[in-house]
């Protein structure tokens, strides 16, 4: 039965590159930075959408980290025992609970309008949707992940190194900073890949919220705070539409890019996390 | 140096006011979704509600009987498809760490875990879709089944791996074939390791949406034939949230409601279960 699962990633890589030949045979590598997507006249260029995935994966990275830090910090070093803590863990645990399509929907309804005045206030153009409601809500999406494995690692800190520094007079802070934090480095570092994974291949939530057009706006701040699109949410919307061969490929080639992307940041944070759990 | 003393024991107080602080905040908006949700779908959820399908737009009431129908038909068929094979590759795995094909299989399942749900659908497409000729029920369980497969497997290898040795030799030296071994000592022993990470691969597939959106895609209709299209849950809401329509969106936020309480139910069951038998999923 383990041979059925290599068989099944095995066709699934055939598949997705199979099915996208038609496409890298036709547009080549330039693909990846074409900067016009327009079906109709059968042009593809993945440019757009890979400048939304990577700006709201990372903008989504950058918000969570300091709080999946936290909650790693305070449940794993602070409290990690008694009935707050559990309360703790078990709601942070629930934010991964949530299927994406509620955060979704939600995000439509509540979300965009508080972004829409925010938008008005800033002087741009008052969209609501896009990149950076988007990356809000992956935010809060992709927090879970980081934080419990950080919570583990933090608590595998030998307590002989902790004690040590204590009993040189270190206070609470200097311990954490200079004794935890190098000890667990690579571990979070791991964990903040293993939201980035998460991060890149999240369809629904976004697909709902980040308002998909592929025109990229001249500035950073219309592009930010503007409509955009990802690789998953592009799929997500125009894979049933799409109604000839190169379309369907190119999609597919997007598909194919995405894969790549999220199994190798998976697997390196894996690797880094069974080296740091092992030592 | 007694004023250091005291500069550094503040920025000590002031580094943990800090850290709770960022450690609590991140469960309001938690709190604000789920409470949004309860408030907007209970008003909408009641018997009409969950024995009728969706009303045409402009059209008071209706229900979602289709989608709880066809969500719940693909979930049994998936669990069919994805409990036995996980539990195998489980048992294998927990029993013969070392060889090859335990390395490799042990990388698939951390692939796996890593796959965006898109692609699977994508997948599924031209496996199961596009041969024969119409989305159907099937693929969207086959879909989902993959989806459920990684942490069936991590559950099941996890529980057995915690078991005492002793139990398995024991029984062996009873002269009790290796198989019967495996059936009658190490799976009942692991028993709730085992049911545990399969009603959290459950509460998992039943909110994805992406991989139904190309494979059982939805239905109107209450149907349960499972080679023609069926309507699921997620794939309601979906719909009817990016509909412009009011009764829709109602509509939408009663399913969220029903789904968000599947949800949280497996979830607490999971809870409860590892509880029990400490296994870290």
């Amino acid at each position: 039965m383990s041979i059925v699962l290599v068989l099944v990633i095995i066709g699934v890589l055939i598949t997705l590159i199979i099915e996208s030949m038609p496409s890298i045979k036709s547009l080549g590598i330039g693909f990846l930075w074409g900067k016009v997507w327009d079906p109709v006249q059968n042009i593809y260029g993945a440019y757009p959408f890979l400048l939304g995935t990577l700006l709201t994966s990372f903008t989504a990275l950058i918000i969570s980290v300091p709080f999946s830090y936290a909650i790693a910090i305070y449940l794993g070093e602070y409290n990690p025992k008694g009935w707050l803590s559990d309360l703790l863990k078990n709601t942070i645990e629930l934010i991964a609970a949530v299927p994406s399509i509620i955060y979704g929907f939600w995000g439509i309804f509540v979300l965009v309008p508080i972004i829409r005045t925010f938008e008005l206030k800033i002087g741009v153009a008052p969209y609501g949707v896009g990149i950076c409601t988007s990356s809000l809500v992956l935010a809060v999406m992709i927090i879970p992940y980081a934080a419990s494995l950080g919570i583990t690692l933090i608590r595998m800190v030998p307590s002989p190194l902790k004690e040590g520094a204590y009993a040189l007079g270190a206070t609470r802070f200097e311990v954490i900073r200079s004794v935890i934090l190098p000890f667990t480095r690579t571990g979070l570092f791991a964990g903040v890949l293993l939201s980035l994974g998460r991060a890149l291949g999240e369809t629904m939530a976004v697909t709902m919220l980040i308002g998909n057009t592929t025109q990229i706006a001249s500035t950073f701040k219309e592009i930010f705070f503007g409509p955009g699109n990802t690789m998953a949410s592009v799929i997500a919307n125009e894979f049933t539409e799409a109604d000839h061969t190169l379309y369907v490929s190119a999609l597919i080639e997007l598909g194919l890019v995405l894969f790549f992307v999220t199994v190798i940041v998976n697997l390196i944070g894996k690797r880094i996390i069974s080296k740091a759990t092992n030592n | 140096m007694d004023q250091r003393i005291g500069i550094r024991n503040t920025k000590s107080v002031l580094f943990k006011g800090l850290i709770i602080f960022f450690a609590f905040v991140i469960t309001i908006p938690l709190i604000i979704v789920l409470l949004y949700i309860i408030k907007q779908g209970i008003t909408q959820v009641n018997w009409h509600f969950l024995t009728h399908v969706p009303a045409p737009p402009g059209e008071k009431g209706g229900g979602i009987a289709n989608a709880l129908m066809g969500s719940l038909i693909m979930v049994v068929m998936a669990s069919i498809v994805a409990v036995p094979i996980g539990m195998l590759a489980g048992i294998y795995l927990s029993e013969n760490p070392r060889t090859k094909l335990a390395y490799y299989s042990g990388l698939c399942v951390d692939i796996l875990q890593g796959v965006p749900s898109i692609v699977v659908g994508i997948v599924m497409y031209f496996w199961l879709v596009k041969p024969f000729g119409g989305f159907s029920a099937i693929a969207g369980s086959v879909a989902l089944a993959i989806m459920m497969l990684p942490i069936i497997i991590r559950s099941t290898e996890q529980t057995l791996k915690l078991l005492p040795d002793s139990l398995k030799e024991a029984a062996l030296s009873l002269g009790v074939p290796y198989h019967r071994v495996i059936l009658k000592v190490l799976v009942p022993c692991g028993f709730a390791g085992i049911l545990s990470g399969i009603t959290l691969s459950i509460a998992r597939i039943i909110g994805e949406t992406a991989p139904l959106l190309f494979t059982a895609l939805g239905n109107n209709y209450f149907s349960t034939n499972i080679t023609g299209q069926m309507e699921s849950l997620p794939h309601v809401i979906f719909t009817y949230a990016t509909s412009p329509y009011d009764d829709w969106h109602d509509l939408a936020w009663g399913a969220s409601f029903i789904l968000l309480l599947f949800v949280l139910t497996l979830n607490i069951v999971t809870k409860l279960l590892t509880r029990k038998w400490k296994i870290q999923l």
